[in-house]
């Protein structure tokens, strides 16, 4: 690591004021850097041991006799994580796709158009961004049990009723975010458009929509992870076992694992290398569509 | 920018009207109808009223007899103070030093950020195997170096076992707000800066952390309400507020209440105490904040 950090250094400006304060600098980056990287590490190896080795001799490398793919085996025995697996993405997949329809309808009319009433309309949607689940959840739950659509054994049902209320959730973060995107497209494309004989929805459609993939993008991303891993909204929902999500069936799992602690490092590892997966493949969006969000919202 | 083409608002009905039912349905009137719900007595999820509570306003006397409450608000508070301190003020470091360095930028900023995007599920289960009473990674670790086994979860060390997790998961994303931040402050400042003679950390405190104080100002505002919602962790961690009832919060509490207790009146009277905490603070604190300068 020290190497690394001289060799990055030669072409730092901070080589000008002196190396070791730049070097200092560089071993607490790396020191935190550590810590969020190591326990991923750590479980990732202890999922590939000797259930009965995590316990004693949790930081080796788990070659020879104490690698198995055992507790990968017993996971996969015990809890249906395919079961669960579907469920999740059945649920945060449709969310995703009725926010980001529901939200680019909306967004567009409020970057767009000039009507009274319109700046009650925005602070609605900035209000609604600071209720959190908390409080609207029991209501939530009351009306939908009245419409017949929550506590029942249809596994339609269940995901409808963790979809309805999550959909709600993320529809304020989505229009600020696309809002603000529209808004600085210039208007000329759509008078252009507008010329050519295309309508409002086509030129949402045709030209809007195409622009503004990137936003579409980071709020598509962060929809999908809010809602994969939202647990709370999907404790309340989803009670029963073949209705589970992959984070409901998590937490589950300390009761179904007990002390086989083997199996339980291999539920985080299925659950967390996925995201991990599509974390890396995507995190330009991700970081960037974050501080756009948050610094506007 | 009143163009011709937005000149007809027939359609204008087709585009607001689906998000904005959405959220009158499932957000407004939820929310009123849970203010509605605080004065009622309901004893099931799925039943219906048995009319106002008597008196009226039973559950906000319960709020402040009730001695487990007053714990989850105190925990919520330290959690708030903590995520202040500890969250933005470790991310604040951090950024400094990422803006300060040429390359590596990048990677730390990815490196640092991924916690946020594994579900608090999954690291609160990583977090049971790493804080293990018997044979957990830091025990093992403090066993090896000669030390003895600590017990996480007891009462001496509950609240540092439930805290760190939370702190931990969320730095990165103070870290790049506020590196995006810090990018944003234009780079003639700190030439003008450098020709006066302002070098290092006399730089950092009369230039760069003036010009970051709204960022700062975003950031607390969000770490405070941020704090009112951490539910995930602490629930996969502590279970059902151990040990003695000690590590409850805000939200795990609500849950607790509407859910293995039955009182779900009281449920929602929790949920309006912590939306008003929310408001109530992050505006007071957004006054402090901006009453300093001058």
């Amino acid at each position: 690591m020290n190497t690394d950090n001289t060799i990055v250094l030669k072409n730092s400006r901070l080589r000008r004021r002196g190396s070791p304060v730049g070097v200092l600098i560089y071993i607490i980056l790396s020191m935190w850097a550590l810590t969020t990287v190591y326990p991923f590490v750590w479980v990732i190896q202890n999922s590939f041991r000797v259930k009965k080795l995590i316990r004693s001799d949790s930081f080796s490398l788990p070659l020879g006799d104490s690698f198995t793919l055992d507790n990968y085996l017993t996971a996969f025995e015990r809890v249906d994580i395919w079961g669960a697996y579907k469920n999740s993405l059945v649920i945060s997949i449709s969310v995703t796709v009725i926010v980001l329809i529901l939200a680019a309808l909306a967004s567009y009319g409020m970057a767009r158009y000039v009507f009274r009433g319109k700046e009650f309309l925005r602070s609605m949607i900035i209000a609604s961004m600071m209720f959190p689940a908390f409080s609207t959840i029991i209501p939530v739950f009351r009306m939908m049990f009245n419409w017949g659509i929550v506590n029942t054994d249809s596994l339609g049902l269940s995901q409808l009723s963790v979809m309805l209320p999550q959909i709600a959730g993320n529809l304020s973060f989505a229009i600020v975010v696309l809002m603000g995107f529209i808004k600085s497209i210039p208007i000329e494309l759509e008078e252009a458009a507008y010329m050519e004989g295309y309508s409002v929805f086509q030129i949402l459609f045709k030209i809007i929509v195409p622009l503004a993939k990137p936003s579409f993008a980071t709020v598509a991303i962060f929809t999908f992870l809010w809602s994969y891993n939202d647990l709370f909204t999907q404790m309340f929902f989803l009670r029963y076992k073949d209705t589970f999500t992959i984070t409901r069936l998590l937490n589950e799992i300390t009761s179904i694992a007990g002390v086989n602690y083997g199996l339980m490092a291999a539920a985080v590892v299925l659950v967390v290398v996925p995201v991990l997966l599509v974390y890396i493949v995507l995190q330009k969006n991700i970081i960037k569509g974050l501080t756009t969000g948050a610094l506007k919202g | 920018m009143n163009s011709v083409i937005y000149k007809r608002k027939t359609p204008l009905l087709v585009l607001l009207i689906p998000s904005y039912l959405f959220m009158t349905v499932f957000l407004y009137y939820p929310f009123i109808m849970n203010i509605v719900n605080s004065f009622s007595k309901i004893t099931g999820l799925g039943t219906s009223s048995e009319g106002y509570n008597s008196p009226w306003y039973g559950n906000y006397v319960k709020l402040f007899e009730d001695p487990v409450m007053r714990t989850a608000l105190w925990n919520t508070l330290i959690m708030m103070l903590m995520t202040i301190a500890f969250q933005v003020g470790i991310a604040l470091v951090l950024a400094l030093m990422v803006d300060s360095i040429k390359k590596g930028g990048k990677f730390f900023r990815t490196v640092y950020f991924f916690p946020i995007v594994i579900s608090a599920t999954a690291l609160g289960l990583l977090f049971n195997l790493i804080f293990l009473y018997n044979g957990g990674m830091v025990n093992q670790l403090i066993e090896k170096l000669g030390g003895t086994s600590i017990d996480w979860k007891d009462s001496a060390h509950y609240l540092f076992t439930m805290l760190f997790p939370v702190m931990w998961q969320y730095v990165g994303f103070y870290f790049v707000i506020l590196v995006t931040g810090l990018n944003n402050i234009s780079r003639d400042i700190y030439e003008a800066a450098e020709i006066d003679g302002a070098g290092g950390l006399s730089r950092i405190r009369y230039i760069t952390l003036p010009l970051l104080r709204n960022v700062l100002c975003v950031c607390l505002t969000l770490a405070i309400t941020g704090s009112l919602k951490v539910f995930d962790l602490p629930w996969i961690m502590m279970g059902s507020g151990m040990p003695l009832d000690m590590s409850w919060l805000t939200g795990t509490y609500m849950y607790h209440q509407t859910f293995s207790m039955g009182d779900v009146d009281y449920g929602a009277t929790i949920g309006i105490v912590i939306v008003v905490l929310g408001v109530v603070v992050s505006q007071a604190a957004s006054r402090i904040f901006k009453e300093k300068d001058y």
